[in-house]
């Protein structure tokens, strides 16, 4: 059960072996969490993400096999998982995303079906699931991994920041419809994070490591926030940015 | 039935749940056999979450209260959903008051014997449950009349044990004699922790009731500065025109939730200033009535709502004499931490009673309210529970909302034997809580 200070102890993570999943866990499994569950599609990467969860203090670790490009199997990957932690989940962590490449993919209708695929549809199918599961169990606390480019798409990354969008959107009304059920979900914002997945990428202004990440996630969990966002400053960054002009927005988020 | 988001007093960790009031023994076996998990709740006192059960079935025993005629020796049977309240009313004009008060009235008598409560007299009375007669249990094998002397090893592993034995329909109780509705009381006032402690080791025998407020906040050579209030029953001829008049309901109320961190390090401090201010340095035989004296906060409704919507906790411990540092200790690190937290109430234990799972040790016990929202707070309250555990002290169930399932196994080394208990009356496990799953008191 989740404790006074929204300390979780049963986790599940899907896309476990991502950067900032794998800070988020050591960063749970330091405060109380035992059970955890890590859910992704690579064996070997999981296994290692399993054995620094027990480092921080895990006293069961499971793994669940899945691929993301497969949304047809998200709720039995979703089933899965809670079966293998066997207790009621106190905090399920979705870190599913794919960057991508906008000038290779958008002539590329097999990858743009994938970016659709991997940052919008899969969640959404594993958030209905969960939905389900959680609202049974009468408690529970999702944490969605979105993007601040979700916040207003730009030229350079449209295809994965019109998919964050969707699924931002979709989250913020899903949070609505959860109202007095005991079951939250809170959307994380993060700006530009030092990781795999953006490898290669420029390091924009704000850019953190995945530990600040973590860091605000904790935050943001004692404080129930709906949106998190990391660094929190870039809440009123984004708010200014997304008020300006096209040709000033393109001029600051397009310029190469 | 109805869906509810149940929370403890506190306000935090809320779980929803299928909410269903109970009227009688039989409906209580009907919902027992049917649900999957259930636990029984009363006014939702307990801080934490020992009252809901997320996904289950919440039994509410407020339908569980008719009081019986209280008979010429003080022996009353008492639904288990009636209030302290409620039999207060009726008992004290009659010269009838309860052998153990918490510091609400707001707590059902099954509740009460649930958490196995304490007041300001433990040092000379013992616990609520050591003046229950006897007690009708429903378990998911079958209902029980249970007493210290028939089936005495399910009364004890019911007592303390935060309803995870069964839900308690009545209970038998046996009442003290009381001439009059007020108490004399004593205050002094200490400058600092360690002159209260030697006040109160040395002259808490000399009074039935017994009290301290200390400050956490201040530092130095003042640290834990602390307004001790000591009493006893006024007899009737002691007073010149003795009344015997009940409980009144409250006269105010925090009818809205303001935001958090209204109560924070600056009003706090204010707060406990002038609380010290107010109090006399020394002051023989005041007169208070039974409501001041026992159940101050009762004079305002949902006052748990001052502290927003974040909520808050309560740190309470107990140690024994040999360990009286640990007290000392524990306000060193708090008032040190810097983080905020209103008057401490500090009170002396007697010996504790044969339940495995009941709080009370003999020595000390320290209670303090702490609003949700420092970063720094999780982390002094677990190296404070690592100082608790160092004395083989132990944190009470009915504050909890955040100790972890290994210090609560160390805390309570009977834990097994009332497992056991536990496996034989409710092999299934349909007895659960959100407390005993987050301090995996039982198994799924």
């Amino acid at each position: 059960m989740e404790n006074a200070f929204g300390q979780p102890q049963n986790v599940v993570v899907f896309g476990g072996s991502s950067d900032i999943a794998r800070a988020i866990t050591r960063k749970l499994c330091a405060a109380r969490t035992s059970n955890v569950v890590l859910a992704g599609r690579n064996q070997k990467a999981l296994n290692a993400a399993s054995d620094e969860a027990k480092d921080y203090g895990a006293t069961t670790v499971s793994t669940v096999l899945f691929d993301a490009e497969e949304p047809e199997n998200a709720a039995k990957t979703v089933d899965a998982a809670f079966a293998a932690a066997g207790e009621p989940i106190d905090l399920v962590v979705i870190a599913v995303g794919l960057l991508g490449n906008q000038t290779e993919d958008e002539n590329d209708a097999v990858a743009s079906l994938r970016m659709a695929t991997v940052n919008y549809t899969w969640p959404v199918t594993a958030l209905a699931q969960l939905r389900k599961l959680m609202v049974a169990q009468g408690h529970g606390r999702i944490v969605l991994i979105s993007s601040v480019a979700a916040v207003r798409v730009r030229r350079s990354l449209y295809n994965y920041g019109a998919a964050k969008a969707g699924l931002d959107s979709f989250a913020i009304g899903f949070a609505q419809g959860l109202e007095g059920t005991g079951v939250k979900i809170q959307i994380l914002r993060p700006g530009v994070v030092r990781t795999k997945m953006t490898t290669g990428l420029k390091e924009a202004p704000f850019t953190t490591g995945p530990n600040e990440v973590a860091g605000y996630v904790m935050r943001g969990i004692a404080n129930d926030s709906t949106i998190i966002w990391s660094p929190p400053i870039l809440r009123y960054v984004f708010f200014v940015l997304r008020q300006l002009p096209t040709v000033l927005w393109r001029a600051v988020m397009d310029r190469q | 039935m109805s869906r509810e988001l149940l929370y403890g007093w506190g306000l935090t960790a809320p779980g929803n749940c299928e909410v269903q009031t109970v009227f009688d023994e039989a409906q209580v076996v009907d919902q027992m056999n049917k649900a999957t998990h259930t636990i029984a709740r009363g006014l939702g006192r307990s801080y934490g979450d020992p009252a809901q059960v997320s996904g289950g079935v919440v039994l509410n025993n407020r339908g569980l209260g008719d009081i019986g005629r209280i008979s010429d020796e003080g022996v009353v049977t008492v639904g288990a959903g009636a209030s302290i309240h409620e039999l207060l009313q009726l008992s004290t004009p009659l010269g009838w008051f309860v052998p153990v008060t918490p510091g609400t009235r707001q707590v059902t008598i099954g509740g009460a014997i649930a958490a196995d409560v304490h007041g300001k007299n433990h040092h000379v009375d013992g616990s609520f449950s050591d003046h229950v007669l006897s007690m009708r249990l429903v378990t998911p094998t079958g209902a029980h009349t249970i007493s210290p002397t028939v089936k005495p090893e399910l009364f004890w592993a019911t007592v303390g044990a935060m309803g995870l034995t069964g839900v308690i329909t009545e209970a038998t109780i046996q009442m003290i004699p009381i001439t009059t509705d007020s108490v004399f009381v004593d205050t002094d006032r200490y400058a600092n922790l360690e002159a209260v402690m030697t006040a109160m080791f040395e002259g808490d025998v000399n009074y039935r009731y017994s009290v301290a407020w200390v400050d956490c906040m201040t530092k130095g050579k003042n640290m834990g500065r602390a307004i001790l209030t000591r009493g006893d029953h006024v007899e009737a001829d002691q007073m010149e025109k003795p009344t015997l008049i009940g409980p009144q309901p409250p006269k105010l109320n925090v009818p809205f939730m303001p935001p958090s961190g209204l109560l924070n390090r600056a009003t706090v401090r204010l707060f406990n200033e002038a609380w010290f201010r107010v109090a006399p340095q020394h002051r023989e035989q005041e007169k208070q009535s039974l409501s001041t004296f026992f159940h101050p906060l009762d004079g305002v409704s949902n006052w748990n709502r001052m502290y927003g919507k974040r909520g808050f906790l309560q740190y309470q411990f107990a140690v024994s004499d040999a360990h009286s540092d640990t007290v000392v200790n524990v306000i060193k690190r708090l008032s040190e931490s810097g983080v905020a937290s209103f008057l401490a109430v500090l009170k002396r234990f007697g010996e504790g009673n044969a339940s495995p799972l009941s709080f009370p040790i003999a020595g000390w016990t320290l209670a303090l309210d702490l609003p949700i929202g420092s970063p720094r707070l999780p982390k002094v309250l677990d190296e404070l529970d690592d100082m608790v555990l160092a004395a083989a002290g132990r944190l009470y169930f009915a504050k909890d909302s955040r100790l972890s399932p290994e210090k609560a196994q160390l805390m309570y080394p009977r834990l097994d034997e009332f497992r056991k208990i536990k496996n034989r009356i409710d092999p299934e496990h349909k007895l659960t809580s959100d407390l005993a799953r987050r301090l995996r008191l039982v198994g799924e």
